[in-house]
């Protein structure tokens, strides 16, 4: 959470400043610090508003995989009661790298499902650092198709760098889990709003996010391969991540240009690793309004409204 | 995953080479096995569906030549060949993706990395599409995505069966999240045909079926059918390898592995394929069998 950033550096470095100034006073010396310490504060907000005003994708890319963001988890004890976390996937695993369960979203009985990553090592070894496993998906799937037939909204918190490449996962169907719960999505009869909420990676945050709406953090990056990836097969050096961030269009910006999704939720100034209260109200305000907007569709209206949704997606000429 | 380039430049080992096997013969009328060095004649390679007759390998085939293999003789009309990509992020690598794409269209002679057609197989009404794996790599964008949707769409408001044969590296890279947004385009068209058309859809796997193809629609036919060898899986080898830091098991995310691991129903030599179509098409539509009369 402490972590700072390269460019949050100079913002780190006046806050310091002004703490020091905050001592001295609060020791009762000079009578001129309070007004060098309002100047300052000034300033700060000058320089964050200036920093976070032009930060470039590979900066969000960054801020996206910030363990100081609020995580699935975060978002659920923040913005539900009752949380009640359903297990495995009836098929002899339970993937700890998504979590899933029923709760009451501002009284409404809802669905949650999510990627979830950890903060310190061994919290990240449990959760494979938000990378899910064929189970994983097939966990979500099996609770989504759960609120489908108590017709329960479904949210969903996408937060993966992608699905676990490796080989017992390929061996499991990883490529089978993913499509299929996309089809299974596409296909459901509730409403379902997913947030962006950090990485976005692929395919594997994708199985989760086949909604009606798809709302996502101003530094949420949603991307079909990651920009290190992406470097290393167009430039063959991972060292150009910044360069391919920048060319795949990720930033919730570009997607919401593209009509990836539909609605961007500004983070406070600072960051939302900064002021994670404040943004998960924020998100469940927009998830709120979203909901709302959906509850009056018909249950094949609402699988209509969601194929709709993705059925124009794409940029393509025709008759050339 | 969606990796257009590398992709592309791998084929050029999986391509037929023609090489001069004798001076006096004309060099264009062999190739060499990529596999096992057997030289063969190209007639007798096109007899056989593109498939090695001393050790089997199979080659890879234009996705044209692959619908005219699998579809009655006459019976193609092909769909949605106008279609034509556009660069929606000015994404630029080596080169800008307007020129990369360009240069694949006259290279290949289609429009983009798929070919799609209404089709006749053994005298059951399909509707049926191929990768053209020598387009960047039959990597998906939007032009490859609307048109495999559109080939479930026809199916369905015909009501007649689909049958699509994957061959890619995955999702397009140069254009972003739109090729992620393929995945679920595809996906849904293929719930809609099983739901309201109660239509089936036979999925064929060849060399290579990865990344977002794989994790799509590829992996959802109500049958999946590969071909002997090919590489299918969600992530690259290369990847699981650095991610795990040991070497894979041998034979792994092969047709045969899958097989194995009960991920597809069957392996099929491509000479075989056909009439695995359509027994299977026949079967899954109750349709009389050819020759049983009306
Ligand atoms: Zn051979």
């Amino acid at each position: 959470m402490d972590l700072v950033l390269d460019f949050e550096r100079p913002i780190a470095e006046l806050r310091h400043q002004i703490d020091a100034l905050r001592d001295v006073h609060a020791g009762g010396h000079e009578v001129d610090i309070q007004a060098s310490i309002t100047h300052l504060e000034g300033e700060l907000a000058e320089l964050q508003t200036r920093i976070f005003s032009r930060l470039t994708p590979w900066q969000r890319t960054q801020l996206a995989r910030h363990t100081g963001r609020p995580f699935t988890l975060d978002y659920i004890e923040g913005l539900c009661t009752e949380w009640t976390e359903l297990h495995g996937d009836r098929g002899g695993f339970d993937d700890h790298a998504i979590v899933c369960g029923l709760a009451r979203f501002r009284g409404q009985s809802v669905v949650v499902i999510g990627n979830q990553k950890g903060r310190k090592t061994r919290e990240n070894l449990v959760r494979n650092f938000g990378m899910a496993r064929p189970e994983g998906y097939r966990k979500a799937l099996r609770v989504m198709k759960l609120a489908n037939d108590f017709g329960l909204p479904i949210l969903t918190f996408v937060d993966t760098p992608g699905a676990y490449p490796g080989v017992e996962a390929e061996a499991n169907g990883q490529a089978e889990a993913i499509a299929r719960n996309i089809m299974e999505m596409a296909r459901l009869n509730v409403p379902v709003v997913t947030v962006i909420a950090g990485e976005g990676g692929s395919g594997g945050a994708l199985a989760i996010a086949v909604a009606n709406r798809v709302l996502m953090l101003e530094n949420g990056v949603y991307s079909v391969i990651s920009p290190e990836g992406c470097a290393a097969i167009l430039w063959r050096d991972r060292a150009e991540a910044p360069r391919a961030a920048e060319a795949l269009g990720i930033t919730a910006r570009d997607c919401l240009k593209l009509g990836v999704i539909d609605e961007l939720i500004e983070e406070p100034i600072g960051g939302a690793h900064r002021h994670r209260a404040a943004t998960i109200q924020r998100v469940g305000d927009a998830i709120a309004s979203h909901l709302n907007a959906l509850k009056d569709l018909s249950p094949e209206q609402i699988r209509a409204d969601r194929e709709q949704r993705f059925r124009k997606l794409g940029r393509f000429m025709e008759g050339a | 995953m969606a990796d257009g380039r590398r992709w592309f430049e791998n084929t050029k080992t999986f391509t037929a080479r023609a090489r001069p096997m004798d001076s006096a013969v004309a060099p264009d009328l062999w190739t060499l096995c990529d596999k096992c060095g057997t030289p063969i004649f190209n007639e007798t390679l096109a007899q056989n569906s593109q498939v090695c007759p001393s050790c089997g390998h199979h080659f890879p085939v234009s996705g044209a030549v692959r619908l005219r293999m699998l579809c009655d003789e006459g019976s193609l009309v092909f769909h949605d060949a106008d279609l034509v990509s556009v660069d929606a992020l000015s994404f630029v690598d080596s080169k800008p993706y307007g020129r990369r794409v360009a240069a694949s269209r006259s290279q290949v002679g289609t429009n983009d990395a798929f070919v799609s057609a209404s089709g006749v197989i053994e005298g059951i009404p399909v509707e049926v599409g191929s990768f053209e794996f020598r387009f960047m790599g039959g990597s998906m964008g939007s032009v490859v995505g609307e048109m495999i949707t559109r080939v479930f769409e026809r199916a369905r408001a015909r009501s007649v069966p689909a049958v699509v044969v994957s061959a890619s590296g995955g999702a397009r890279m140069q254009e972003g999240v739109l090729s992620l947004m393929q995945m679920a385009k595809t996906c849904a068209a293929v719930a809609r045909l099983k739901d309201d058309a109660h239509m089936p859809y036979i999925s064929v796997l060849s060399h290579p079926t990865t990344g977002g193809v794989a994790a799509s629609f590829s992996m959802l036919g109500d049958v999946i059918v590969a071909e002997p060898g090919a590489l299918i899986g969600f992530a690259g080898p290369r990847v699981i390898k650095e991610t795990i830091g040991q070497d894979l098991p041998v034979g792994f995310q092969t047709s045969e592995y899958l097989l194995e691991h009960g991920m597809i129903d069957r392996v099929v030599k491509r000479t075989e394929l056909r009439a695995l179509l359509a027994q299977l098409l026949g079967q899954l539509t109750n349709a009389a069998p050819r020759g049983a009369g009306a």
